[in-house]
């Protein structure tokens, strides 16, 4: 947070994200709550690279943007009539949506304030990681090593293609 | 400062969870929430340990379970709808047809 573009990109990511989740929970047509979730995604991945996580950054753009929501749009035109709206919520359960929320939002934020100079904290140099150090790391046995949890991201992967054909599979 | 959007998007995903009745409408606000935990491991791993990547990995790895999790939810989604003819959750109230 040292210089004034940094702010900037900060500001302009932050305010995306905030107007853009409002909107995706908010809006009435499903197919433009995908498309805000969208933004959403993509400012938090101008974030990742703000952080100087490139690699991060470009799996969230690759997986999130690319992937999920793709899979959203799909999903919603083979269930949906186009132009079709949201059912009205009824008035009890968005009062109890918004207190839920509100309620969660205001403990955290009441722990985030009381940690008063965490919020203002400047950006301390990094270690100058690069892809070459994330793959031996991925690959590693060592202490900070992550081959167990990669083999094990494997095999989910693995089970989630099984169980989607069999679930998609004509019976 | 990183966090303030962060709460903002995960109390946005907890009210969405809550009030919205179409199914893939509730799987985007899922995945608003997972989001935002994402950002939080991420910038707790660069402002309080930037010479340590555990953060990151984990937020590596909750991208690539949100994806497994996101497709397996779509699958039985429309597998309900082509049972059912509809994805509204206050109208699909039997698990067996």
């Amino acid at each position: 947070m040292d210089s004034v573009g940094n702010l900037i990109i900060y500001a302009i990511a932050a305010i995306a994200i905030i107007a853009f989740s409002i909107l995706a929970v908010t809006t009435k047509k499903i197919l433009r709550s995908a498309t805000y979730l969208l933004f959403t995604l993509l400012a938090t991945a101008v974030i990742y690279f703000q952080m100087d996580y490139e690699f991060l950054g470009a799996v969230q753009i690759a997986v999130y943007a690319g992937g999920i929501v793709v899979l959203f749009v799909f999903a919603i035109m083979l269930t949906h009539k186009p132009g079709k709206d949201a059912e009205p919520l009824s008035s009890h359960k968005k009062w109890l949506g918004v207190s839920a929320a509100f309620a969660g939002a205001a403990v955290c934020a009441g722990a985030l304030f009381s940690y008063g100079k965490f919020c203002c904290a400047k950006l301390l140099p990094d270690s100058g990681f690069d892809i070459k150090e994330i793959g031996s790391a991925l690959l590693d046995t060592d202490k900070f090593g992550y081959l167990l949890p990669f083999e094990a991201i494997s095999i989910l992967l693995l089970a989630c293609i099984i169980g989607g054909v069999v679930i998609a599979r004509r019976r | 400062m990183y966090l303030i959007p962060s709460l903002i998007m995960f109390g946005c995903g907890v009210y969405g969870f809550i009030t919205r009745k179409n199914m893939i409408a509730i799987l985007i606000s899922l995945e608003l929430m997972l989001n935002s935990v994402d950002i939080n491991f991420v910038v707790f791993n660069r402002f309080l340990y930037p010479e340590q990547l555990d953060g990151m990995f984990f937020a590596l790895f909750a991208i690539a379970i949100a994806a497994a999790e996101t497709a397996v939810a779509i699958a039985i989604i429309i597998n309900v709808y082509r049972v059912a003819k509809k994805v509204d959750i206050s109208e699909i109230t039997k698990l067996k047809f």
